[in-house]
């Protein structure tokens, strides 16, 4: 029997990374996409040494929808598992006013994720196998007053995710939508996180690798989250108005 | 800026910490008053920059591995316990783990930790071939013992202050199993105690755990803890070859309060673990290599059951020949203080590989002690006992130690200075442990 396989779409990044060993330490061979190839071939070869997987390489820009046909039909193969990483937190006050800094965050969280994973879905409709997963966020639960604009592109990214799993479940395919809350990576670099809620990137590897062994439809990666998310949503919107974070 | 410690969380200065990304970027960050930075274990100030630490544990690629020869290449941020996870279920331990396998290649590098096996394999840094070292004045060079050795040799056990360590090719150490074939032994007192380790140079790794709560008949009473790696054959039915590397079990997560270790809690610690201990005194036991090489991993944040103040950890080497007496004097004063610690460890050394190694052939001694009342002065008179005897102190450990001491037990400074100045000669590179003992003022 060939190995499995899986392909971290955001390959570089902190969550990416540690997605990628979790994968290549249980055995799939890995593929690694994102914007610049090169950048990819240190951790290419990190999986190599660590756990002698093949390792493959492509090209990703997620803005880039026009490419994303050719992205899927020049694969070497159909993978088993596709993983979206992808995600650009951006500036809420920068975005505020600023359309062109808005719209790549909408299009980086929420319109590229949504579109290659909905295109990988019907290949994988077809072939009747498959798990894709989404990784969304918290901040998609409900729109807060310091994150919305990113909060709302992560919000629609859940809400496909949840309509394609609907979907696609009676074809054979699983979606897995992940909520990582937050975590200690470049993107978060600087800022204030709360040390109880936090948890460093190989948590989050971990926890999606879990969840498509263990065919999980969502996962808050720490169980903390999901009660914190509960209460969030369930404040009527008289309170959460007037609360600022 | 922001407030940095070491693992004994004494002292906590002001430093300006970044996490480069890239090569580029660390070399970028540097201005005067540098240091590299790895998983902090460090008891004292060896990884806090003068102005300006370097956090490296982004930097965790392995590059290449040969399962042919056990060579691997990896970037400095990687973690011990990295290594071990990944590669002993390949059947390769690195040659060298000290009591943690929290610390970084690099970290390892700088302060050419030394595991319970150093009396017969040396230190960590005689495993390491090469090292990729972006030096104080700029440049990017690859140092190893043939190709600018004295570079090399200054880089091993340097603490960091040659530069920065990037890369590393090392060796690993092929193994049947990830199991120890342990065999305990109790000394009732400090005569038998260093009598069981001279008796234990023919076994790969000893080390005695010495009860300082016990005084007078019973002073330096013990346990030994022999061990080799154990073959497949040595296995429980059914038993993994390679046992799981289990995340911290327990944790301390607040301060407890200092007065939580006091005489009584300490006395009562001591006086079960050796009765614990004495139990499985005689045949021999396999057991998992994390409990045996790392027996505290097992409890995040140990460092906090100090207090708040934190704590500060001695650990001396004396010279074989004049070892007894010293040693009977620093435990005698140890127990009459009442405030020592949980981990007392006796091990003997051999000869260190780089300038600055901490070791040489003799004993080492490590205690702990919370920051309290005259400990320091308590320590200073210790100091002068290990520099009569020819001893000297673990910079990795060090918070406190005076110049004249440093000074004193490490006749290789000067030879040590000059090639630091040949590849430093502005004086970038300074952390907080430079400037409190090497640096000019």
């Amino acid at each position: 029997m060939s190995r499995k396989s899986a392909i971290v779409l955001g390959g570089s990044s902190d969550i990416g990374r540690a997605t990628a060993r979790a994968f290549a330490k249980a055995g799939y061979d890995v593929g690694l996409a994102g914007r610049d190839v090169a950048a990819l071939e240190p951790d290419a070869a990190d999986l190599r040494a660590r756990y002698n997987v093949e390792v493959g390489l492509s090209k990703f820009d997620v803005l880039d929808t026009a490419s994303f046909n050719g992205f899927v039909s020049g694969l070497p193969a159909l993978p088993d598992v596709v993983i979206s990483i992808v995600g650009l937190l951006g500036t809420q006050d920068t975005a505020q006013s600023d359309l062109a800094h808005a719209t790549m965050i909408m299009r980086t969280n929420y319109e590229g994720p949504s579109l290659i994973l909905g295109l990988f879905a019907e290949k994988f409709l077809a072939r009747g196998s498959g798990t894709l997963v989404g990784v969304s966020s918290v901040a998609g639960d409900r729109g807060r007053a310091s994150n919305y604009v990113y909060g709302s592109a992560k919000a629609g990214f859940s809400a496909f995710l949840s309509g394609l799993r609907a979907r696609a479940s009676r074809g054979g395919v699983q979606i897995v939508t992940v909520k990582p809350g937050f975590v200690r990576t470049k993107m978060t670099e600087g800022m204030k996180l709360i040390g109880p809620l936090t948890v460093d990137a190989p948590v989050v590897g971990d926890a999606i690798l879990s969840a498509v062994e263990n065919k999980t439809d969502v996962v808050y990666v720490s169980g903390k989250w999901r009660l914190v998310m509960l209460i969030i949503k369930t404040l009527p919107e008289a309170v959460f108005k007037k609360l600022k974070f | 800026m922001t407030l940095v410690s070491g693992w004994g969380r004494f002292p906590v200065v002001d430093s300006d910490v970044l996490r480069p990304r890239s090569f580029e970027a660390v070399c970028e960050a540097v201005v005067t008053g540098s240091v590299a930075r790895g998983n902090g274990r460090a008891y004292g100030d060896a990884a806090i920059g003068a102005v300006r630490t370097i956090g490296m544990t982004g930097f965790d690629r392995v590059r290449s591995f040969d399962p042919a020869t056990g060579r691997i290449r990896l970037e400095a941020g990687v973690l011990l316990s990295d290594l071990i996870d990944t590669f002993g279920a390949r059947g390769f331990l690195p040659f060298v783990v000290p009591g943690t396998r929290f610390v970084s290649v690099g970290g390892a590098i700088a302060a050419d930790v030394h595991g319970k096996n150093h009396h017969c394999e040396g230190g960590f840094g005689r495993y390491v071939d090469s090292i990729l070292l972006r030096t104080g004045e700029g440049e990017t060079i690859e140092i190893s013992r043939e190709q600018n050795s004295d570079a090399f040799l200054a880089t091993v056990g340097g603490m960091g202050l040659t530069g920065i360590i990037l890369e590393a090719t090392m060796r690993l150490r092929p193994v049947e199993t990830g199991w120890i074939r342990e065999r305990v032994i109790s000394a009732s007192d400090l005569d038998a105690a260093m009598r069981a380790l001279d008796a234990g140079d023919a076994a790969t790794y000893s080390v005695a755990w010495i009860d300082c709560a016990a005084r007078g008949r019973d002073l330096g009473r013990s346990l030994i803890y022999l061990g080799e790696h154990a073959g497949k054959d040595e296995l429980a039915d059914g038993a993994a070859t390679f046992p799981a590397g289990k995340n911290p079990e327990l944790a301390v997560p607040v301060d407890l309060p200092s007065m939580t270790l006091n005489r009584y809690s300490i006395r009562a610690f001591n006086e079960l673990y050796y009765r614990m201990g004495a139990r499985r005194a005689g045949g021999d036991h396999v057991v998992s290599l994390y409990p045996y090489f790392f027996p505290l991993d097992s409890i995040a944040g140990w460092n906090r059951i100090y207090g708040r103040r934190g704590f500060l950890q001695h650990q001396c080497v004396i010279p074989e020949a004049g070892a007894r007496a010293v040693l009977g004097e620093i435990l005698d004063r140890v127990s009459r203080r009442g405030d020592a610690s949980f981990l007392a460890v006796l091990k003997k050394l051999g000869q260190g590989d780089g300038i600055l190694s901490f070791p040489l052939p003799g004993y080492t001694l490590a205690l702990d002690f919370p920051v309290k009342g005259d400990i320091l002065n308590f320590l200073d008179e210790i100091d002068r006992l290990v520099v009569a005897a020819g001893g000297r102190l673990y910079l990795a450990k060090d918070a406190r130690q005076s110049r004249a001491t440093f000074e004193a037990g490490y006749p290789a400074l000067s030879r040590f200075n000059a090639i630091r100045k040949s590849l430093d000669p502005a004086g970038h590179i300074r952390s907080k442990l430079s400037q409190r003992l090497f640096d000019e003022v």
